[in-house]
């Protein structure tokens, strides 16, 4: 009965969740398949798939997307590697030091990038573009690789080495496939975030490159809610196709978890 | 030799984390208008940032970010504890549920959170301003405080709130005298986590903060980089950001690591 009744304590951020969490997830789809006079309508999505400028836009952003996630993984990889190596990196305080940006304003970090550039008198444009990005989403990187590789049992390695596995052999036959899960978690906190960005572009670029979340930015800005709430519903499919396709690469969740 | 190579290639790599920062920092102790041009050292930034020698448009979105962040990390605190406590209570499909709509908006992308909050204030015709911000950062932020506070619930010994019933407290009286000490460490964590996020949103602000003129700092600054350009009061500022963050972080980073400790 006790139980009972504190269960109920919750109803409270529940009611509060349907309305500022379920509801505006249901407005997107309203809005997105609906046109300006309220008519339910596919003219959005269509729309979408004709005007060559916001469909280019997307397909570029995944490749964006795409190409920060794999520079990520490249140089994440051996750092988070080397970081739970304890015959490599002792110091607890070096991987917190990883781990910190990510906690930092996007904008704040982005912006000091475009001072970077300025200051080594390097001038804007896609390259920055892609440093900014990796600068923004390494540590998302990083991390969840390191926790997979940090929790491993060593003896897997040990077990390959004594059998005469060279290090190069036990590094790809074992350590690699059993850090899996840390890198679909990686490739995931990276590819989602880089993929809905907006703002940064701009500013990495000065206006020459436009990424998808710019164009939905611009769209709800304008007052074109109904086509913006279609991008956004494209967005997040894409999004939640990402999420299926790494969930069947392992579980992810516990992963990411643990220290902030 | 390995060690060494290992050792140089972290380092290269936070170098490369921390320049950007850095940069500004360094250059927050310099007067000149243009980033980049060393014109001697100098505290004038800083003394403009702290006496006021900056426009009031940068001083109020200062206040708006700290007393939006304060109000939200209270308000997610209060409301993402209660919440712990009930959701610990609930059982199967419900709690399953409850937990993943919880985890929403922590999954979803700042943009979608933002647009689909925007659509929502539009579509009830809610004229959006400082409320409205404010309650998109508690929705965002509530679920992290439900996050810290869950496990000091799974750690309590559920015998104590049923002792203290038994000896006769009120169930309010063991809410406060058990259950919270129990979950505090869970609350402060959860606090200082909803006021970084707050303070750091950049995109739900965005969308949420209507036009009449309200800013936070990130608004502000985006504004100001949009007109080309920054502000160069802003390099103090920022470093300054960037070091409370900083701080929070190490504080709660700590406290997870000694609570770790102590469960060992």
């Amino acid at each position: 009965m006790k139980t009972f009744k504190r269960s109920y304590w919750s109803l409270p951020y529940v009611i509060f969740m349907a309305v500022f969490v379920v509801l505006p997830l249901v407005m997107v789809l309203l809005y997105a398949f609906r046109d300006g006079a309220g008519h339910f309508t596919f003219d959005n999505f269509v729309k979408f798939f004709q005007t060559k400028e916001d469909l280019n836009t997307f397909l570029y952003s995944i490749e964006i997307a795409l190409i920060t996630t794999v520079l990520c993984l490249l140089l994440g990889y051996p750092a988070a590697w080397i970081l739970s190596n304890p015959k490599l990196n002792r110091s607890a305080v070096t991987v917190m030091l990883f781990i910190l940006p990510m906690w930092i304003n996007m904008l704040i970090r982005t912006l000091a990038t475009v001072a970077l550039f300025d200051f080594s008198r390097i001038p804007l444009g896609e390259g920055a573009l892609l440093f900014g990005m990796v600068y923004n989403f390494l540590p998302f990187m990083i991390y969840p690789i390191y926790n997979t590789l940090n929790k491993m049992d060593r003896s897997y390695a040990e077990a390959a080495q004594d059998l005469g596995a060279s290090p190069v052999k036990v590094f790809l036959k074992v350590t690699v496939p059993l850090s899996m899960p840390g890198v679909w978690s990686g490739i995931l906190m990276v590819f989602m975030p880089t993929i809905s960005t907006f703002a940064v572009a701009e500013l990495l670029t000065m206006n020459k490159v436009k990424l998808f979340g710019t164009t939905i930015q611009e769209n709800i800005n304008n007052g074109m809610w109904n086509y913006g709430a279609a991008l956004a519903l494209i967005m997040l499919v894409i999004i939640g196709l990402t999420t299926l396709l790494s969930d069947s690469g392992k579980e992810v969740e516990d992963e990411t978890g643990g220290l902030i | 030799m390995k060690k060494f190579f290992a050792q140089a290639y972290l380092w290269l790599l936070l170098l490369l984390l921390y320049s950007p920062i850095l940069i500004i920092a360094i250059f927050s102790f310099t007067e000149a208008k243009v980033l980049g041009n060393w014109t001697g050292f100098s505290l004038d930034l800083y003394r403009n940032l702290f006496e006021g020698g900056v426009s009031n448009a940068m001083l109020r979105s200062v206040e708006n970010t700290l007393t939006i962040g304060i109000l939200a990390a209270i308000l997610s605190t209060i409301l993402g504890s209660i919440a712990a406590i009930g959701i610990h209570n609930l059982k199967g499909r419900t709690r399953q549920a409850v937990t993943f709509v919880n985890d929403i908006p922590m999954l979803n992308p700042d943009i979608i959170t933002g647009i689909s909050l925007f659509l929502l204030f539009v579509g009830l015709g809610v004229t959006q301003g400082y409320t409205t911000v404010l309650l998109a950062h508690v929705t965002f932020c509530t679920p992290y405080v439900v996050l810290s506070v869950m496990p000091k619930l799974q750690q309590m010994n559920p015998n104590i709130y049923e002792a203290a019933l038994d000896l006769g407290a009120t169930p309010s009286q063991a809410l406060w005298k058990v259950i919270v000490p129990q979950i505090k460490p869970g609350m402060i964590s959860g606090f200082i986590l909803a006021f970084t996020l707050s303070i750091d949103d950049f995109a739900v602000t965005l969308f949420t903060k209507g036009n009449q003129g309200l800013e936070t700092l990130s608004t502000f600054i985006y504004a100001d980089a949009r007109k080309g350009g920054l502000t160069p009061e802003l390099r103090p500022l920022m470093t300054v950001v960037f070091l409370v963050v900083l701080i929070l972080l190490a504080v709660i980073n700590i406290r997870t690591m000694k609570s770790n400790k102590n469960k060992k």
